[in-house]
This record gives C-alpha cells, structure tokens and sequence, in this order.
C-alpha cells in the first residue's frame, strides 16, 4: 500500500513535471524551470561530495565552469556539439581527479580551504587567460544543439531536454547512493578510521565519489552553457560556490529531494521575487537564518519532522493548540539516511 | 609458527617513548590477555599491530608473514580484526546494517555502485547470523542510537567475529557493562571456537583471569612479566606495578 503510494506520487510528480509548459503560462517561467531543473542537477552533483561523503567543497563552480567554458570553447573553434560536449566531460573529469588529489590532503576545515583556493585558480584563469576566455567578456556559442533533428531553440523543448537530463540525473544518484559503494561512502563520513580498520580503501572510496560529483556539476554546467548561451568569470567565481552549497544546506545534505528544494528555493527568489523587490538577497538571507533557526537539518527533513509532529498532535490531542516541534541538534550532516 | 608475533617494536610520540621495545609471541588458538596500568601503552601496542600507527622500529608477523609495512586496510583482508575501547559504530544506521558494513569490508562488492546494498541476500544472512551469535538478532532492524551501552559492547564484538578473523584484538570489552552484562560478554567470549587467536586488554582482572590462558604485563611501553596465570599473579613485579608494594 505504501509502495503504492509513493509510485502514485512519483508519477503524479513526473506528470506535473513534463506538464509544465501546458499549465505554467508563458516562456518566462519554463525558462526559470529549466533554470532550477540545471542547478537541481549542480546541487544533486555537489550533495554527492558534501552530504554523503561529508566532505564541504567550496569550489564546485570551478568544476561546473570548467565545463561551461570547455563546450564554449570547443564549440567556437569550430567542433560539433557531439565533440563539445563528450571533450567538456572528459575535461571536467580530469580537473576533478586532480581537485581531488589535492583537496583530499584534507578533511573538514583542510578541504575546505583547498577546494575555496582551487575554486579561486579556476576563476583567476578565467579572468586572466584572456586568449584562451576572453578574459571578462566570456565566451558566446550561437547555437543549441538539436538531438535526434530536435531543435532546442525554443523554451519548451530545451525545458524537455533539461528534464531529461535532470531525471537521468535523479536516477544515478538515487541508485548510487542506495547501492554497496554508496553505503561504503556513508561509512566513511561516520567513521572513517574503523572504515580503515574493515578493509576499506577510505582515500579511494572519497575519490571516486569526487569524481562523480564531479561529472554531475559538469553536466549541469554545459546545460548552464546551453541555456544562457554565454559563460563568463562571474560563473565560476566563489560566490557561485557558496550559492549551489547554500542549495544543498537549506534543502537538506544527505537526502536526495533536498538539493531540489534548495535549486528551487534560490532560483524562484534570484528570479521572481527580485521583480518585486530590489533587496532580494536581503530576503535570501532571511530565509537561510529562518531555516537555520527553524530547521537546521534543512528544508525536506525539517518539513517531514514537522509534518509527522503535527499528524502525531492530531491524533493525540485533537484539537490542541500547535506549539513549536522540538530541533534537533541539526548540523551539516543531520539530515535523513 | 605463531599466529602473532612482535618483535623489537618501538613507537615515540615526541620525547614520549609509548612502546619501548616490545617482544610478543601469540600461539595459534591461544587467549592472551595484556594487563598494565594506564598509559602503559596497550592501546598503542594495538594501533600498532592493526596499522593505524606506524611504528618507529621492529616487526610484526602474522602466521609467518611480516606485515608490518602493509597498509591497514590489507590487514583486515588478512584476518586481523579489532575491536575498540571507544565505541566507534555507526550511530544512524540499524544493528543489521552495522555488521553487513563489517561483512562488505572484505567483500569485493564494495567497489559495486549499482546494485542494492539492501538486498544482498548473502550479506544479510551472514550479518543476522552474526548478531544471532551475540544473542542481538531480535533487535536486527533497531537503530543503534536506540540501544544500550551493553548491546553496544556486543555489536563491536559481532563486527569483529563477522569478519572471521584469525586474530581478534579486544580493547577493553567490558569496560562499563552492568555485573549481568559482563557475564553476557563473558559467555559470548568462551563461546568463539579455538581457530580465531584471541589477544584481549582489560582492566577487569576478575573476568579477564578467567578468560585468558597466557598474561602480558606491560609497564612504561615494556614487558615486564609473562607467563601462565599463577606465574603472573604470583611475580613480585605485578605485585608491585598494581599494589605499589
């Protein structure tokens, strides 16, 4: 009966999803979707490393400009989509074993530090490797590519093909993460010295597992690349960092709809509500101080433990007036699973 | 061929000699127990053997082979397990899940990131019979934060006997149990067969005499007294390192 339930809601989710365009009005906002389905995309990449592994980067939009800025370049010299997007990849890869090699010296503030500094080379080059990026200006592509003769010029079809991606995405993660090597993984956030002690390899389980966030922030920054057609410094810079960490933390590290409801949340507020009001980074952070205070576990977990609070009250005491649920000792980790 | 052998091991930390010159010899089968009062090094000597330090000098065989430059991790796949005095489980996940990370450490599954780790049949088998083992199969699918210090002690023990080891070090296993809960632990201990040598540390002279055949007496990082039980209990040394005679 559960089972049916959550395949139920899956497929109500899916349909809704798919759907978007017919219900949602105009081209503006299946635009923002597919904005928040990319950086959904980043934040679920990015919560392999922080929630899982344990591991707090802040130099992610490194890996996801690298990218951006490897189609762009292929792509302006001249290759095919198929080619730029393939040596994007295979570029992004290899920058992240070696953002690996480096930062994984460390563990917490250590890493931290490291993947802020590698972050910081990749905007410097960025902003002054002029020949090779354009330096400030960036770097413009003119054309989407067209899969299978579909052209994805229009909002719709590119929203359709993020969608793909982004459940393509949905679905490696939820599979690593359920799998030996995910659990593996998990251990080695909670106890890496007994995790040594049992046989495992704790350097090369963070490593791979580096590189797989790694191969989902560059697939979401070539759909970044596809959608503003343009990447320049400002993309790869610490600020960009932060903003995809602060995706994860507010949704919720660990889970796998929290990075989603964090894409969400900072897309909706850098886009809609800066139409109403102009400080709207002011609101951002009000909202990150709420969920800190409120739900520190993040905003998925912290709904579901108010939610089973409530239903809990209901059957309890019908009609009692709500005080608040209690917090958990919440942290970067607290999150579910 | 002994099952653990220790010869001229030194350990320093700064100025601070831990293990002096540490000779150690462990017969296949045998039950050894190290006594020596705090900071005599016991838990260092174990860091040492398992690999979790790396020690200035000497050398450490396993069955015959010399392991003291392999990693950690490989000691584990060689049949060396631990257990420690510190409780280090992982708090958020079920008992069951807690052995069946024990029983993937060795297995070549690890490395899979595409099948279910829920659903691996044989690894749950082996980790429920391993609970069964420390009489915790009943409270399989609990979380672990929702069990006692006790059930704790005994799911370390289960970790450790899941992965079939040849030698088991023990750090402390009753270090804060309950007069009941000792003797649990005590029945659990009497119960592992001979084949898997067994090397304990323990404060609790009371079980732990009972328990092991052969006593290490260990005193500023060195040996001071070995033997048979009486031999040991018996020496003017011990009697002066514990009653400062």
């Amino acid at each position: 009966m559960r089972r049916l339930a959550a395949l139920g809601s899956q497929l109500l989710a899916l349909g809704l999803l798919a759907s978007l365009p017919a219900w949602i009005g105009n081209s503006y906002y299946v635009n923002i979707a597919s904005q928040v389905l990319l950086y959904a995309v980043f934040a679920l990449g990015l919560n392999v490393i922080v929630g899982y592994a344990g591991l707090v980067s802040l130099g992610h939009a490194g890996l996801f400009g690298i990218a951006a800025y490897s189609g762009a370049i292929l792509i302006t010299a001249g290759y095919g989509h198929f080619v730029a997007i393939a040596g994007a990849l295979v570029v992004t890869l290899g920058v992240a074993a070696l953002f690996a090699v480096l930062a994984l010296r460390g563990t917490g503030l250590g890493f931290v530090m490291i993947t802020v500094a590698l972050g910081q080379i990749v905007w410097g080059v960025a902003y002054r490797w002029i020949s090779l990026t354009n330096g400030d200006n960036g770097v413009s592509i003119t054309s989407r590519p067209a899969p299978f003769g579909l052209s994805l010029v229009d909002a719709n079809p590119f929203y359709w093909a993020t969608l793909v991606v982004f459940l393509v995405a949905v679905a490696a993660i939820a599979i690593f993460v359920a799998s030996p090597f995910g659990a593996s993984l998990r251990g080695t956030r909670d106890q890496p010295r007994r995790m040594n002690a049992l046989g495992y390899n704790v350097w090369l389980i963070r490593f791979l597992a580096f590189l797989f966030s790694g191969l989902w922030s560059g697939v979401a920054g070539l759909l970044f690349l596809y959608y503003n057609q343009f990447v320049s410094p400002q993309t790869v810079a610490l600020t960009a960092s932060a903003e995809v960490l602060l995706m994860v933390i507010s949704g919720g590290t660990a889970t796998l709809l929290g990075p989603i409801a964090g894409a969400l949340l900072v897309v909706i507020m850098k886009n809609v509500a800066s139409g109403y009001i102009e400080r709207w980074n002011f609101v951002l952070g009000a909202i990150f101080v709420a969920i800190v205070i409120f739900m520190p576990e993040g905003l998925v977990p912290g709904s579901l433990r108010l939610w089973r609070w409530a239903t809990r009250r209901r059957r309890q005491h019908p009609a009692g007036p709500a005080a608040m649920a209690p917090v958990p000792h919440g942290s970067i980790n607290g999150g579910a699973q | 061929m002994s099952a653990l052998e220790v010869s001229g091991l030194q350990k320093s930390f700064g100025g601070l000699r831990v293990t002096r010159e540490v000779n150690l010899s462990v017969e296949p089968g045998e039950r050894r127990l190290i006594i020596g009062p705090n900071g005599a090094g016991k838990t260092t000597l174990f860091s040492l053997i398992t690999g979790e330090l790396r020690p200035d000098a000497g050398s450490i065989r396993l069955f015959g082979r010399e392991i003291v430059r392999v990693p950690s991790r490989r000691r584990a796949h060689l049949g060396l397990a631990r257990t420690y005095q510190i409780i280090t489980l992982f708090q958020r996940e079920t008992l069951l899940h807690n052995v069946m990370l024990s029983l993937l450490g060795l297995s070549g599954l690890r490395w899979n990131p595409f099948r279910r780790f829920a659903q691996q049949a044989a690894l749950i088998e082996a980790g429920r019979a391993a609970l069964a083992r420390v009489g915790l199969l009943d409270m399989a699918d609990r979380p672990l934060s929702d069990t006692s210090y006790g059930e704790r002690r005994r799911v370390e023990i289960a970790m450790g006997l899941a992965q079939n080891p040849k030698v088991l070090l023990l750090d402390e296993p009753f270090a804060g149990l309950s007069i009941e809960e000792r003797r649990d632990v005590q029945g659990l201990l009497a119960s592992i067969p001979h084949d898997v040598t067994i090397v304990m540390i323990e404060h609790d002279m009371d079980v732990a005499l009972e328990f092991a055949e052969r006593i290490t007496v260990l005193h500023f990082g060195e040996v001071v007294v070995e033997g048979s039980r009486a031999e040991v209990v018996a020496h003017p040394k011990t009697r002066e390192i514990y009653l400062g005679e």
